[in-house]
């Protein structure tokens, strides 16, 4: 029985806590190239360099705010850096709205051209970003580090395996929470996110019932920008920020949002742990897993790991090719691209 | 008319300079009956081009030390050649080492500087030539095993000597098992296979010995691997501001290991600075040495306005071992003084700090023994390349201390 909670506990602690907390932060940058591609109809790449600047923008105010000795001591400062944050990367959405993806917009281009304009702000972001705050790492959390240390749990309970849960984490989890349910709630519930979802279903049935393309142009633009700027700090947050990251982080993202169906908010969710969690569990060495349930006799002699750790990301492109092939729409039926 | 005059007569004095210069020049080639050249082929261009100058800032230092006391071989005069060696290219460094030994007849070569480099100009022009070379920086194993007629020494120990001191402070604290990772680079991966074969072969166990990639944003995959492997300790053959760092971050956090081995890669305020206590007892090993050399070298290296880098303390060395052979063999040929380079660079003797080269010259001319320190305290092992001093450190009270060297 030991055995069994022993067990329990290490996938707990190096599986099911660390992919959850990826998987929330997959989600939400899913969520937000999710409802680009619906709403304006083309894949953002500059959406990893927008997570990017929300975060610099967060990290600037925490060291602001650390300099005049403002803090919400046990919780990271990065909490109440956050709605500037957000509001400082809507702000830049709108200002590349206006400037940029709107004179595409009004020209009616292909889905392939927007796609190329986004690459080139993403150069853009990329560029602006390290111009500002530099590529080496910054680590900006603050506060109370763990809410679980492992030690403290093996004391607790007198199992031999520890389980840790860092504030950050429970953070991103509980903040993905909120986050979604609002923008559900949105979608749903109000006038501006019904308009959305007819905008997206059918723009020229939508513009002839009255409803108005700017503004759930810029409607969607806002929400993009604070979903990608929660999603960036949060991640920035548990894992340390480094510029050239968040240039990895489309591709996971971008794998999240079309296996769960692109163009549809729910997918796009489901889509980011799906992606955390087979990437966590197809790199995992099972070898003190089984130790643990398999009698003495079977106990593995190797690591029982099906791909080692470098291929993580592969993991990803496999279950976006094998989406892609088996049910191209998606687990929650987008748009097919 | 006064145009012409003008041109005239700076022509005149063009010519007269000329002719005055030539005089100059060939009264001095007749006076000058030895001179002994020792030439200097270094990676000026190529990949690790920025720490070519203060090598050869310290092989020139050695050399015009020498050159100064004007005690070598009855006072014959020293003169030093530069060439690239670059470090990638080794057919330009084979050019470089060939224009060395027949244009410019140089006695012996300091260099070349990366290890390829050094093993293409041994190979195709120093034995052939018969000359010896003497490299402060090439560290790969392989030129330990080059069957090289006694020509080729070096004054930096190579790779495989570190992997067996490493693996040696691990098996003395007592650790049975270790888990490996490094970062998947030549220096890692070099360092990690040879950690693993060293400790293994003195008694120890590895659980896993795997690679972790530069540059990636999360590494909490890596520290679970490493967890479920095991282990009495975590090497970090890594980064202290890359991966490395990381890894200890992620195993600290899931609380998989507490104490990590730390080679030099690793060895940065930097990871004190982020991890303080939290690695308390964490220790490692890296290039360095007490020998009061060291600090002289640096203070007169400081004085004569050159800039401090890797290997400059080497470089002194190589061309001064040379010098001192040559005294000791009363000869400038290489095939006679290679056989007093382990001498000169071991005990008995008395021992020779950096700016004392003069003094040595003068116990090896009078038939004296000396044992040359030098700046990196060199001790010439078997075959002919420096055992390496280790400097030995300790995490304590949330930062590296220096606990002993080796």
């Amino acid at each position: 029985m030991i055995d069994v909670a022993n067990a329990i506990t290490l996938l707990a602690n190096y599986i099911i806590v660390p992919s959850l907390a990826y998987g929330s932060q997959l989600a939400l940058g899913a969520l937000g190239i999710t409802l680009v591609y619906a709403v304006l109809r083309f894949s953002n790449f500059a959406h990893g360099e927008m997570m990017s600047f929300g975060t610099m923008i967060a990290i600037l105010m925490v060291w602001l705010f650390q300099s005049i000795g403002i803090s919400i001591a046990p919780l990271p400062t990065a909490l109440i850096a956050l709605p500037f944050s957000i509001i400082t990367t809507i702000f830049l959405l709108l200002i590349l709205d206006k400037f940029v993806f709107r004179y595409y917009q009004s020209q009616r281009v292909q889905p392939v051209t927007f796609m190329i304009v986004s690459v080139g702000v993403m150069f853009f972001l990329a560029g602006f970003i390290r111009f500002i705050i530099g590529t080496s790492k910054k680590n900006f959390a603050d506060g109370e580090r763990f809410i679980i240390k492992a030690s403290e749990f093996k004391q607790m309970t007198g199992l031999a395996e520890g389980l840790s849960i860092r504030t950050t984490q429970a953070i991103t989890v509980i903040a993905t929470l909120i986050l979604v349910t609002a923008i559900f709630w949105f979608l749903n519930k109000t006038r501006m996110g019904k308009s959305m979802r007819a905008f997206s279903d059918n723009e020229d049935l939508a513009l002839l019932s009255g409803i108005k393309p700017e503004r759930v142009i810029i409607v969607t633009w806002m929400l993009v920008g604070a979903l990608a700027a929660v999603a960036g700090t949060l991640y920035g947050l548990d894992k340390g920020y480094k510029p050239f990251v968040y240039l990895q982080l489309v591709l996971p993202i971008f794998a999240a949002a079309i296996v769960g169906g692109v163009g549809n908010p729910i997918g796009a969710v489901i889509g980011g742990y799906v992606i955390a969690f087979s990437e966590a569990f197809i790199t995992f060495a099972y070898k003190r897993f089984l130790t643990y349930l398999l009698p003495d006799e079977w106990a593995p002699d190797g690591l029982v790991q099906l791909l080692s750790t470098e291929y993580k990301f592969a993991v990803s492109f496999v279950l976006l090719v094998i989406v892609l092939l088996v049910r191209p729409t998606g687990l929650f039926r987008g748009k097919t691209l | 008319m006064s145009r012409n005059n003008l041109i005239l007569v700076v022509g005149v004095i063009i010519v007269a300079a000329v002719v005055i210069l030539n005089l100059d020049l060939n009264t001095e080639k007749k006076t000058e009956t030895a001179e002994i050249k020792i030439g200097i082929s270094l990676g000026f261009t190529g990949p690790l081009e920025s720490l070519a100058p203060a090598m050869n800032q310290g092989a020139q230092m050695a050399i015009s030390e020498v050159a100064e006391s004007n005690a070598l071989l009855g006072g014959s005069k020293v003169a030093a050649v530069t060439g690239d060696s670059t470090c990638a290219d080794t057919a330009a460094a084979v050019a470089t080492g060939e224009r060395l030994v027949t244009a410019e007849n140089v006695n012996a070569i300091v260099g070349a500087m990366c290890s390829g480099a050094a093993q293409a100009v041994l190979e195709a022009v120093a034995m052939p030539n018969g000359i010896v070379m003497i490299s402060g920086s090439a560290t790969a194993p392989v030129l330990s095993t080059v069957d090289d007629n006694g020509l080729f020494f070096r004054t930096a120990p190579s790779d495989a000597r570190s992997a067996e001191v490493l693996a040696d402070i691990l098996l003395e604290g007592g650790y049975k098992s270790i888990a490996i990772t490094y970062v998947n680079n030549d220096y890692g991966k070099g360092l990690g296979s040879a950690i693993e074969a060293n400790f293994v072969a003195g008694g120890g166990t590895v659980t896993i010995n795997t690679g972790h990639e530069e540059n990636k944003g999360d590494y909490s995959a890596d520290a679970a691997a490493l967890a479920q492997a095991g282990g009495d300790i975590l090497v970090v053959a890594g980064y202290a501001d890359g991966g490395g760092g990381a890894i200890i971050q992620g195993s600290l956090d899931i609380g998989s290991f507490e104490t990590f081995f730390l080679p030099d890669g690793m060895y940065a305020d930097s990871l004190t600075t982020s991890f303080g206590s939290q690695i308390e007892g964490s220790f490692g090993a890296s290039a360095g040495t007490d020998s009061p050399g060291d600090a002289t070298f640096k203070t007169l290296f400081a004085e004569a306005g050159h800039e401090y880098n890797v290997y400059a303390g080497e470089y002194y060395d190589a061309a001064a071992l040379i010098l001192l052979s040559m005294q000791a063999a009363n000869s400038a040929s290489s095939s006679d003084f290679k056989g007093h380079v382990m001498d000169v660079a071991n005990a008995p003797g008395e021992k020779i700090y950096p700016g004392e080269l003069a003094k040595a010259l003068q116990i090896l001319a009078d038939g004296g023994d000396v044992d040359y320190v030098g700046a990196s305290a060199v001790e010439l092992i078997e075959p002919g390349e420096s055992g390496g001093s280790y400097l030995q450190y300790e995490v304590r009270n949330g930062k590296f201390e220096t606990v002993g060297y080796r």
